[in-house]
């Protein structure tokens, strides 16, 4: 049914350089949600803190009552079974056919037999369309294949909580739209809590229930996809919008230079809201709201056009 | 500036440390259940199969070299008598544990580091450590014990061809008798020279694995990090096993009294 991860005043920082500090949110069980931020702002080592592979400096990261920043490593692999991770590159084991691969966590944490095994892995071979591949080797497929090879791997012990490395990173967008697809369908289908961290737009238009926004070294924010997409800050409007006008620049920060040369230069208007991806068999997901809903209860106006197509205000191509 | 200069000057000491941290989590995961007995015999044959024949090869003329200087200097003393006894204490309790670690190392050591280094840098590693699963006891403690079973048995090889390399050098060379040279095995060497052999041989086995294993799990910084770890991994074992085998040695001339001393 989906498990809710609790972030509590989450800083890291590797030497003396700090990554992000205070980093407060909560990831609603059975929800999805997109964690976006420019390239470099510690999106891979927040996920990779979530799973307690790397320990935050303070903060806590509460999961069924068990905090990830603070348990031992005992509990810490026992809480892990919950989690399902596709890697960036999938991360197959690369002496391991795909079969093995994804039939290894099985083996290691169920008394399954062979048959059942076998049953199980094949269906999640098939979920990801990968049947007939299942004897070739890592180092023999496709990036996008070993992707969802990958995920086939993340799901086979059935987790409450997926976490996504930029599943969309090195994909062609027809892969990716078909990819986007597989995660909301699989959303619908086994009500597990869904994170993705990416920096394509495009999927964060569409895809998630929330979204989050990691810039300058803290969370800018965190909502409803509606009150991001709609919303006038700054920052959120440049990233969300792929502007060049607004305060993120080419490293990092813009210079106060910059800034200024920009200062009364007219903002593009918001683009319209698309409408949310919907599962493929057309009932909505059970953490689905209604288009707009966000927008009304908050008396907020959204652009003009938005809830009126599926792919209104994405990049083109997409 | 005084900081950046002072944690300089202390990141080899975080090394030691770390990699002292690691060889206790080696030490705690080998009486952790269960035993990957599949991954040790895989390992075992491995090292075993990328190190037998370059072991051998050296051995033969480390024995000789052994044999020909050894023997070179006792015919100055008129005691050529001993120059089997000699060369088999050299062989036996420095030149067999050496080269066995060297090629252990140098072959073996550097397959592993080069393999968990790949798996680090492919994110495998982090993904098994997801899925529940504790790398140091799944990998690295079959590697070590293999490196060392392997270690043991090169060691035991390399002091049969030393030896044999050296009497064939011995009495054709330089005119020994083989009577003489089997005969006087007896006169200075004795049983504890070959355990001393044996445990050199299973401590740098030791010490060659965790190095390896420590430098691959903690590659970074991509291709290059890999090459870079096996690098480092080599030259750090190297270093390591001869103070391992300066302190071993001390330890047990104190402890053994020469024989016919």
């Amino acid at each position: 049914m989906g498990v809710e991860i609790k972030v509590d005043d989450l800083s890291k920082s590797f030497g003396k350089q700090l990554i992000w500090g205070d980093v407060t949110l909560t990831v609603p069980a059975g929800e999805i949600c997109v964690m976006l931020g420019p390239s470099g702002t510690g999106k891979s080592v927040f996920l990779k803190t979530l799973i307690g592979l790397l320990k935050p400096d303070k903060g806590s990261i509460l999961i069924e009552g068990t905090d990830i920043a603070s348990c031992s490593e005992r509990e810490l692999y026992e809480i892990r079974k919950l989690f399902g991770v596709l890697f960036q590159d999938g991360a197959m084991f690369g002496s391991m056919n795909l079969y093995d691969n994804v039939a290894f966590p099985l083996r290691e944490h169920t008394r399954k037999s062979e048959s059942e095994v076998r049953e199980i892995v094949m269906e999640k071979m098939d979920l990801v369309g990968l049947l007939g591949a299942e004897d070739k080797l890592p180092g023999e497929i496709s990036g996008g294949m070993r992707k969802r090879a990958g995920l086939a791997r993340a799901l086979v012990l059935d987790p409450e909580i997926v976490l996504f490395d930029e599943p969309d990173s090195g994909l062609d967008p027809v892969r990716t739209a078909f990819l986007n697809q597989l995660i909301v369908d699989l959303n619908a289908q086994i009500d597990a809590t869904f994170l993705i961290v990416t920096h394509d737009i495009n999927t964060a238009r569409t895809v998630p229930d929330n979204i989050g926004l990691l810039y300058h070294r803290h969370l800018a924010m965190f909502g409803p996809r509606e009150q991001l997409l709609s919303s006038e800050e700054p920052v959120v409007r440049q990233f969300l919008n792929a502007q060049k006008v607004g305060p993120i620049g080419m490293s990092e920060e813009k210079d106060a230079t910059d800034l200024a040369a920009e200062e009364g230069q007219e903002l593009p208007p918001l683009p319209p809201i698309p409408l949310q991806l919907d599962p493929s068999n057309g009932v909505p997901r059970r953490s689905q709201r209604p288009a707009g809903e966000w927008c009304r209860d908050n008396g907020v106006t959204p652009p003009p056009g938005s809830f009126e197509s599926s792919n209104a205000g994405l990049a083109p191509g997409a | 500036m005084a900081t950046s200069v002072s944690s300089r000057a202390l990141a080899p000491v975080a090394v030691a440390g770390n990699l002292f941290a690691f060889a206790l989590d080696v030490l705690r995961g080998l009486f952790r259940r269960p035993f990957q007995l599949r991954e040790f015999i895989q390992q075992a044959w491995f090292i075993a199969s990328v190190t037998i024949i370059p072991t051998a090869l050296v051995a033969i003329p480390f024995g000789a070299v052994i044999a020909l200087q050894v023997g070179g200097l006792i015919k100055q003393f008129g005691a050529q008598s001993f120059t089997g006894s000699a060369s088999v204490l050299a062989v036996v309790q420095q030149a067999a544990p050496i080269g066995t670690a060297l090629l252990i190392a140098g072959a073996g050591g550097s397959a592993i580091a080069a393999d968990l280094g790949a798996r680090k840098i492919r994110e495998e590693l982090d993904a098994m450590m997801v899925l529940g699963i504790d790398p140091i006891q799944r990998l690295v403690v079959p590697r070590v014990l293999a490196c060392m079973l392997v270690a043991f048995f090169l060691n035991g090889m390399v002091s049969v061809v030393g030896v044999t390399g050296g009497y064939v050098f011995n009495v054709i060379l330089q005119d020994g008798t083989p009577g003489a040279y089997l005969a006087s095995f007896t006169a200075l060497a004795q049983l504890p020279d070959l355990w001393i052999g044996l445990i050199k041989a299973l401590v740098f086995g030791l010490i060659a694995a965790i190095v390896a294993c420590y430098k691959g799990m903690n590659a970074k910084g991509g291709p290059k990090g890999v090459g870079d770890a096996v690098n480092e991994s080599v030259v750090i074992t190297f270093l390591l096993l001869f103070v391992a085998n300066f302190v071993l040695s001390m330890i047990y001339l104190q402890v053994i009294p020469p024989k016919g001393g």
